[in-house]
Formats: C-alpha cells, structure tokens, sequence
C-alpha cells in the first residue's frame, strides 16, 4: 500500500517541474486528494492535466489507490 | 479511438457517448449514486439543469471494463459532452465551480436562461436495440434525464 509521501514522490519525480502535495483522504490508505503544481500544465486542458498525473500511477488506481483525487495547478 | 467492431459492448458504450450530447457513466443512478464521487458529479451536473443521459455500469463489471478502454481514464464517473471525456468528479466539481461546467453543457449560467424544457416524457429509455442486432440482452441501459 503507497503511502502519500510516496505518492509525493512519484509524482514530482515523473512531472517536469512539480510539487506535490498529497494526503491521505480517508485515513484508510487507499483515498489519496493530490495537488500538483507544474508548468507542464501549462497550455494543456484539465483533462489533460489530469491524465499527466494519473498517468504516473497507471494500473495502480482502482487497483492499490482505490481513489486519487487530482487538482492541478501552474505556478 | 479504435474501431474494431469485435466488441458489441464496447461499441454499445461508444454508440451512446455519440448520441447523447451529454452522458455521464456512474456507479449508481442519479436519484441512487453508489458513491460518493458519483454523487458529487451528478450533483453537479443536476445543478446547471442541463440534461443528460446516465448510465450505471455496477450491474455489468464489463461496461467499466470497456469504458476505461476506451477513454483511457481509469476512474469512475465519467463525464463526457459532444463525444468528449471532460473528467470524472474532481474537474466536474472544479467546472461547477468555476462556472465552466454550465458553459460545456451549453446551459446559461444561474442568472438567465428559462426553465429547462421538459424534454421527452421523463421515463428512463433503454439503450435502442438496432434492428438485427444480436439477441443477447444488452447489459447497459441508459437513463435520458432531459430536463
């Protein structure tokens, strides 16, 4: 089971440019809220945003991450 | 967008994102969502009056299956409007908002626009069945909530 500093990790290591903060939703392990802010969002829709983080973790949710709630943001 | 035609359920579910303008895959079913994203979402969407067509994809775990096949998206609900995946609930909640959403789903913001018209009937249309089309029963039904 990820933790959110894992999490975290993943996500700042696989985006240009991001920080990540992620939290532990439910308190259970498996509901993780993200907030990411890259300037790779930059010029891209909110879907596409999205997908650049949920890509990260692809296979995982649904799976492990039961639930990984995005926001994203540019700097 | 593949377009292999081996997969009845997959061009069911692909059929329905074109012909309805807006639709949005849930767990559950607007007045009954089974979870708490799917709540939010068809909250949201509730909200700007724009209709809408609902499909729940608990009863057949192949619809989310094929779903997520197709719009690469590995969550559920899913929004989609003009043949388009706009988000599952964080962006839908976001769009609200941010007033964006009513813009997508071609609905006036709060202040002006009548009441939304009510559409046809109000009961729930199974998915049309193409004349000779196989006989299996097909496993997803749609729900028009117009108006």
């Amino acid at each position: 089971m990820p933790s959110p500093d894992e999490i975290k990790q993943r996500i700042e290591a696989a985006i240009p440019d991001a920080r990540a903060e992620v939290e532990d939703w439910t308190g259970g392990g498996d509901h993780f809220r993200a907030t990411v802010v890259s300037s790779a969002f930059a010029g891209l829709s909110r879907i596409q945003q999205h997908r650049l983080v949920m890509d990260v973790f692809e296979g995982e949710i649904g799976g492990p991450i039961h639930a990984l709630s995005v926001k994203t943001q540019t700097p | 967008m593949s377009e292999q035609t081996k997969n009845p359920l997959r061009d069911a579910i692909s059929e329905a994102i074109q012909e309805n303008r807006v639709i949005l895959f849930m767990k559950g079913t607007p007045e009954m969502p089974a979870c708490g994203f799917s709540a939010r979402t068809v909250a949201a969407i509730q909200a700007t009056g724009a209709p809408f067509a609902a499909v729940d994809i608990l009863p057949d775990p192949r619809i989310r299956q094929e779903l997520s096949a197709l719009s690469n998206w590995p969550t559920i609900p899913q929004l989609f409007v003009d043949g388009e995946l706009i988000g599952g609930a964080d962006i839908v909640t976001e769009m609200y908002e941010s007033g964006e959403l009513h813009e997508a789903l071609g609905v006036a913001a709060p202040t002006t626009g009548g009441p939304a018209s009510p559409a046809t009937g109000g009961a729930p249309a199974a998915v049309e069945t193409p004349a000779g089309a196989d006989p299996a029963p097909r496993p997803m039904g749609i729900e028009n909530r117009l108006g």
